[in-house]
């Protein structure tokens, strides 16, 4: 859909206040609350508008499919360095940013927001305006291309996002060895302060996985200092755990994601245990009752959700809370975008 | 005495609160001064609570509030106003922990840049955004400004360099933002405050990223006869799919400047001069090393070389650290723009403002950070010349009209403070100005905090655009004009 009918689509809806229900892949759905409201489909919005590799900058139309952005990318040697989650080969640019979601190397190379450059929005008046631009820096104006990453939908529509790309590691490698958590979490602090080029560390219950890339020299290097055994099949894997195809995640029940610090120690809670970022991002199934695993998480300073449908988000301080409707009401007056999708009161 | 000045003594002990002329002085300007004026009265507070007090006393009495940090800014961001409190964050001077297993440090907002990384190198840590002010400049200054530095490149700015923060709005509530997990619920105010110049809330904590230090640094220098074909190289590095820690490139008069001043070994008759900072394990060093220097003899370079121990390595440093008081000493003034640009528009960019510093007489000097285009032409003038300040600053806006027309910004690190606010209105249409409104008025609903700076009104750039029209295109031309 081109922009001036999207334009009308949403004026038309602030006129009669119908609520706007944004969706382009339907790959992350899941997260969240039910939005209401008529559909807006941004999946035909598509196209990549600017890629010069030189520049380390990329712009497309929200509902470019990632695949194919990724593909331009890989064809230049270069790639989207927060290893975006895709949840199916439908997944979009402007769902990938609006979800804010990153993969394994998010605490080494940065997360969706840290990449993004700049966007174009359609806002709750029915305006078009822009924010940011296509180069690295840039402290015009607040950095509201940032704000809308990870912000679902519910701020603005976006049209069109530029990104900062990076050269693909020359070479990678992994190195796993069978652990504890605990111990894991250890080796995993440790390369938080050492100057090892690691781009990925998790712990998958029985085994320490960690990732090293870089020049074929760096890899090489870091191996002979690095004990364990070269792990088959990498790529796989960490395709595997980013997509959630891991054996680990074909457990029934809820699957939840705890944040905390990466050298938090292991939480007190029953149930199967999977931790990415180093340790920053933890993955529970797990029958003990929400209070508990809410409770425990903040015994850490950590936050948790329940990943596949979002009811259970530490919920914000009342100031903040207050702050966070002022601003939604900043951008969309009306309530019309993805009214409800990520708090209640959002 | 004024009915604030009495009731702020009341709340602080009689040394923090300031209000005779001599006493307002050294808080008149920041680094850009050829704005000054003088606050009512200096506060400087000690403790979260105090400034509090001091944003719910001045709340009440509706007096706008600046926060200050060195007051090394470069575009008036910390500009007093003449009936408002300066609110120095001078004493907020604590590093209150340094936490080596998560790899962060919580300070203070007034702790200056570099004793983060100097009170983490024991830890074989250190904090990346290095802004060439580093020694004087404050955390709390660097994400009111989202400052940069010359390892931004590879690194991130400042936005990318920090987890947390506490904040005391204008109505007086402390607000933490962000926090030690890598995300957190609701929306990313972290990146909201982040380069918000004082406009939504005072920092009162910070809590950074800290990284290991790399095992081995090393910077490779090239000389050019030709300042275009330097900033092929810069295109040509990058391409190679190599980032380099940092990508500096100064001009003829940039260099022989830091040269007398700094005596860094620079060659003097070279146009443009590139510095290319390399980091990583020592092996990954020296391949990149051998990568680089291919690459820049195969570009034109004139000459290559390599610093030969870590002493070199600093002095090669030293002299593009020294730029800005090194042009300093070779003309009684100097502006310093800060436009950013594609890097593909550098010779272009860069043939333009040398036409123009020929037509208006003024030289210009170039130090920037090539490796992002974030362009640093620094005008050479003399203030006391009548006239020569204004033809200096039209000037500078021609280069900054230009930086956006070639698809930048203008302003890549040193925020829009006072100095650039009319450039806003040609970088931004209505909509988003008035979206920057709309969230101003959702954190600081009386706009007491540092009003005036950063984001025009709409009727400014109304009237500005009526002196100001490009292509014979009316900028805001929905507006009424007066
Ligand atoms: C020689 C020189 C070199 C420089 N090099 C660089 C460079 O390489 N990169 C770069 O990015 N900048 C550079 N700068 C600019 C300047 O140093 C940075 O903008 C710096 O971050 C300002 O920090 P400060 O503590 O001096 O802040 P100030 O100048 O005191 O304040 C800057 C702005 O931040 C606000 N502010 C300050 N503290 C707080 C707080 N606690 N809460 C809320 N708002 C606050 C002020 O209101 C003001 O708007 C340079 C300046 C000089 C003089």
């Amino acid at each position: 859909m081109d922009e001036v009918s999207l334009q009308q689509q949403v004026l038309k809806a602030i006129e009669s206040r119908a609520p706007l229900r944004i969706s382009a892949g339907k790959t992350k759905a899941f997260m969240g609350q039910d939005a209401t409201g008529t559909l807006v489909d941004l999946g035909s919005h598509c196209g990549i508008i600017e890629y010069d590799p030189r520049e380390l900058v990329l712009t497309a139309r929200s509902g470019t499919r990632l695949s194919e952005i990724e593909k331009a990318l890989a064809d230049a040697g270069q790639m989207l360095a927060f290893e975006p989650p895709y949840f199916g080969s439908d997944a979009t640019l402007g769902g990938t940013i609006s979800a804010g979601l990153s993969g394994p190397r998010r605490p080494y190379s940065g997360s969706a927001r840290d990449f993004v450059l700049g966007c174009k929005v359609l806002n709750g008046r029915g305006e078009i305006a822009s924010f940011g631009g296509q180069v690295m820096k840039n402290v015009a104006g607040y950095d509201v291309s940032r704000l809308l990453a990870g912000s679902h939908g519910t701020l603005g529509i976006l049209l069109e996002i530029s990104l900062k790309v990076l050269p693909r590691p020359a070479s990678s490698i992994t190195v796993s060895r069978e652990c504890s958590q605990e111990d894991a979490i250890s080796i995993m602090s440790e390369f938080l302060s050492r100057p090892y080029p690691v781009d990925g560390a998790c712990h998958d219950g029985e085994r320490a996985h960690l990732r090293i890339s870089g020049s074929s020299q760096a890899v090489k290097e870091a191996r002979k200092k690095i004990p364990g055994d070269i792990l088959p099949d990498a790529d796989q894997f960490w395709h595997d755990l980013r997509e959630q195809k891991l054996p680990f995640f074909h457990r029934p029940g809820t699957l939840y994601r705890i944040a905390v610090k990466p050298a938090s120690r292991p939480l007190h809670l029953n149930g199967h245990w999977l931790l990415d970022w180093g340790g920053a991002q933890r993955w529970l199934y797990s029958e003990e009752d929400v209070a508990t695993i809410r409770h425990q998480t903040a015994l850490s300073g950590g936050h948790v959700t329940a990943f596949r449908n979002g009811r259970n988000s530490t919920p914000l301080p009342p100031p903040l809370s207050a702050l966070h409707q002022r601003l939604k009401a900043s951008f969309d007056p009306e309530d019309i975008f993805n009214r409800g999708h990520i708090f209640a009161t959002l | 005495m004024n009915h604030l000045i009495s009731e702020l003594k009341s709340l602080l002990p009689a040394e923090s609160v300031l209000y005779d002329r001599e006493d307002l002085r050294p808080f008149e300007c920041d680094g850009l001064s050829v704005y000054r004026q003088l606050p009512m009265v200096v506060v400087l507070p000690d403790t979260i609570e105090e400034v509090q007090k001091v944003v719910r006393l001045c709340r009440e009495h509706n007096v706008p509030v600046v926060a200050r940090g060195a007051g090394t800014g470069l575009s008036g961001g910390a500009l007093p106003l003449e009936n408002g409190v300066l609110l120095s964050l001078a004493k907020f001077k604590r590093i209150i922990d340094i936490d080596v297993e998560n790899a962060m440090a919580t300070v203070e907002p007034g702790v200056r840049n570099l004793a983060i990384s100097e009170a983490a190198s024991r830890f074989g840590l250190y904090y990346a955004p290095d802004p060439s002010s580093q020694i004087a400049c404050t955390i709390g200054g660097n994400v009111a400004e989202n400052s940069g530095g010359v390892h931004c490149l590879k690194y991130g700015l400042t936005v990318h360099n920090i987890l947390m923060l506490k904040v005391v709005t204008m109505e007086g509530e402390l607000l933490t933002i962000g926090g030690q997990t890598l995300d957190t619920p609701g929306y990313d105010l972290l990146a909201l405050m982040t380069g918000s110049e004082g406009l939504l809330g005072i920092i009162v904590e910070v809590t950074v990223k800290l990284l290991p230090k790399p095992e081995r640094a090393q910077v490779v220098l090239a000389a050019f006869d030709d300042v275009a074909r330097a900033g092929e190289a810069v295109g040509a590095i990058i391409a190679a799919g190599i980032i380099p820690a940092g990508l500096e490139m100064m001009d003829r008069l940039a260099i022989q400047a830091a040269e007398d001043f700094a005596h860094a070994g620079y060659p003097r008759d070279a146009e443009a001069i590139l510095l290319c900072e390399l980091d990583g394990t020592h092996a990954e060093v020296s391949e990149y090393i051998m990568e680089v220097r291919k690459i820049l003899t195969d570009n034109g370079a004139t000459e290559v070389r390599t610093a030969k121990d870590e002493a070199e390595r600093q002095l090669f440093w030293k002299g593009r650290k020294s730029a800005f008081p090194a042009v300093g000493r070779i003309s009684p003034d100097y502006y310093c723009m800060d436009g950013t640009i594609p890097r593909s528009q550098l010779p272009r960019v860069l043939r333009q403002i040398s036409d123009w510093s020929a037509e208006y007489g003024l030289p210009v000097a170039n130090v920037f950070h090539a490796g992002d285009g974030n362009l640093h032409p620094l005008i050479l003038f003399d203030g006391n010349k009548p006239g020569e300040l204004e033809r200096t600053e039209e000037f500078g806006s021609r280069i900054l009209d230009l930086c956006v027309e070639v698809g930048g910004t203008i302003t890549g690190e040193h925020g829009v403070g006072v100095e650039k606010i009319d450039q806003m209105c040609t970088q931004f249409k209505s909509a988003e100005l008035a979206q920057f409104h709309a969230i101003k008025a959702a954190f600081d609903p009386s706009g007491l905090l540092n009003p005036g700076k950063a984001i025009p009104t709409l009727h400014r750039c109304a009237e500005f655009g009526a002196m100001h029209v490009h292509h014979g295109r009316l900028p805001h031309a929905e507006l009424e004009r007066f």
